[in-house]
């Protein structure tokens, strides 16, 4: 059994959010994995992950598909959070005092700030140029029906959007570490209060609102609270 | 000539290989060259037959589809194919072309460049390109980087095969497979050198017998090839079925394969160490310990327990419904 004290905090992600996010992950770091040893022979090795240079031919582009159609699923239910509003400029403005952490500086932030947005869209760019490239290339499913100059470009493309998607993982996994209580946000779904507050006070706020708004329905007369002190 | 290309130090490239092949001998291997002369070719396809022999291939009896090529196309089983063309010249005569299509064995081969296996595609000292199916992973890039659409990837093993140029048989001090079957002396094989010879005559008689383009076929954008073709219009190698006018690794593979490989797997690197110096630098994103605090005081002023925030245990529950508190 959860003890109550772990549902300590606002939800951020939901129990289903979370899961697919983290499939996407698990899925997306495979296909890093496995496609970089396909790219350059620097990573060639890491064919021995997947059971040697063939299987990994075989395996990474149905972890492809798999992660693609959970991507979708991710996102449409990230859609509306993601869209970019004129105060995520001038976050993007002050990135120095983001990457600085003169936190007090900044602008307020909605549910995701604008790096996370970016992050998104760069995905919701890359992922679909890269399953329909990766189909151009994919053997031996299309190859006998896709002419050559399809395969060129497949390849070329599948590469391009691969870098940057990798790139963009690469700065969204360090964001992660960086910014302490975002792993266990979509680990275990909730953040404190402070923490929404500091890193995400429009969200902060509104969250703040529905509740009370909640409270006023559910509990019309409700006593003050023993006032115990949390943790 | 003779082709001591089995030892080792004679691999002279290697796919997906950064460092570099042995360099110690002296280059006292001769390039060899297959020469094609399609004036003399009478399409009999012996030599088709005498590959197919050789190299253990029995092809699947196709259909015919109206046209002498048989089969239409390379297949993983059929390294070589005679394309037959029916063009009319400037005099409104029939000249029937007949090209014998396969592996080029190109001096920059497009197929070695864009094979991410280590080892899988060889250039052996003497020039022939030959596939180390042992290591081939059947991912089809020699399809998308050969200039020549020569490769074919089985359906069987999913390996990719074409034209060895019977290096087998070259290693052992014989010409290849279909050279040997030719009736005409339409193919030839020898040192790259005795071969342009040779070549010079035959297109010297082909303009004296009115040719006046007559030419050999040896295209210098994949920095030449070891199969070359005396071409009755060597102005024209399209008219030989699509034989290409100026071949070369197409840009695509080169964008893909070429320096931006090194460029972006280090970029990738790169990118990795700085945000740990970042982290070295700068530090943790952390809500400061006062805001923390300002927290607990104003959640104690509100009489709300963090607990209450969630509504839950109120009412005893203890395990919130995660869906009941989606943003």
């Amino acid at each position: 059994m959860t003890p109550p004290g772990r549902h300590k905090g606002i939800l951020r992600y939901s129990m289903w959010t979370r899961i697919n996010h983290w499939l996407v992950a698990i899925s997306f770091v495979l296909l890093v994995l496995s496609g970089l040893a396909l790219f350059h022979p620097y990573f060639w090795s890491l064919t021995g992950l997947f059971g040697g240079p063939i299987p990994t031919r075989i395996i990474h582009p149905f972890i492809g598909l798999f992660m693609t159609v959970l991507f979708m699923i991710m996102a449409i239910s990230f859609f509306k959070e993601s869209l970019i509003k004129r105060h995520d400029i001038q976050w993007l403005k002050q990135i120095k005092d983001v990457l600085r952490n003169r936190d007090d500086r900044l602008p307020p932030v909605g549910k995701n700030n604008a790096g996370q947005k970016l992050v998104y869209w760069i995905m919701v760019l890359c992922v679909p140029l890269l399953l329909i490239s990766g189909i151009m290339i994919w053997e031996p499913y299309f190859g006998d029906i896709m002419p050559v100059t399809l395969r060129r470009l497949g390849g070329v493309i599948h590469a391009y959007a691969a870098f940057l998607a990798i790139l963009t993982l690469i700065i969204h996994i360090y964001s992660g570490i960086w910014v302490k209580g975002s792993i266990h946000a979509m680990v275990r779904g909730r953040v404190s209060r402070a923490w929404a507050r500091h890193h995400h006070s429009l969200w902060y706020e509104s969250e703040m609102q529905k509740k009370r708004r909640l409270d006023a329905i559910t509990h019309p007369q409700q006593p003050p609270a023993s006032g115990q002190e949390p943790r | 000539m003779r082709g001591d290309q089995i030892n080792l130090q004679n691999i002279v490239a290697r796919s997906a290989s950064p460092a570099p092949s042995p360099q110690v001998r002296d280059g006292a291997v001769e390039t060899v060259t297959k020469l094609i002369d399609v004036s003399r070719c009478i399409g009999c396809k012996a030599c088709q037959v005498a590959c197919s022999e050789w190299n253990d291939l029995r092809d699947d009896v196709g259909e015919c589809v109206g046209v002498y090529d048989n089969p239409v196309d390379l297949t993983p089983n059929s390294w070589e194919v005679m394309r037959f063309n029916e063009y009319e010249n400037e005099q409104g005569n029939l000249e029937w072309l007949i090209r014998k299509d396969n592996c080029m064995h190109c001096a920059e081969p497009g197929c070695l460049e864009a094979c991410p296996a280590p080892g899988a595609i060889v250039q052996y000292a003497n020039g022939i390109v030959d596939f180390n199916s042992e290591h081939c992973i059947g991912c089809g890039y020699c399809v998308a980087g050969c200039p020549f659409d020569i490769p074919r990837i089985s359906k069987k093993d999913s390996k990719a095969y074409k034209c060895t140029l019977c290096s087998d048989r070259v290693f052992h001090g014989l010409e290849p497979a279909c050279v040997k079957s030719c009736p005409t002396g339409s193919i030839m094989f020898g040192t790259r050198e005795d071969m342009h010879e040779l070549a010079e005559t035959r297109t010297d008689y082909l303009k004296s017998r009115g040719y006046e383009n007559a030419g050999v076929y040896d295209p210098e954008g994949v920095g030449g090839t070891n199969v070359i073709y005396v071409l009755q219009h060597a102005d024209k190698p399209e008219i030989y079925s699509g034989l290409p006018k100026d071949p070369r690794i197409s840009p695509m593979v080169e964008a893909w394969k070429g320096v931006t490989k090194p460029l972006m797997s280090a970029a990738i690197g790169l990118a990795a160490l700085t945000g740990f110096f970042h982290y070295v630098a700068a530090g943790p994103k952390e809500v400061p310990p006062e805001e923390e605090e300002e927290m607990r005081a104003e959640e104690a002023n509100e009489g709300l327990s963090r607990q209450d925030l969630n509504g839950q245990d109120r009412n005893g529950q203890g395990r919130p419904s995660d869906e009941e508190h989606r943003p």
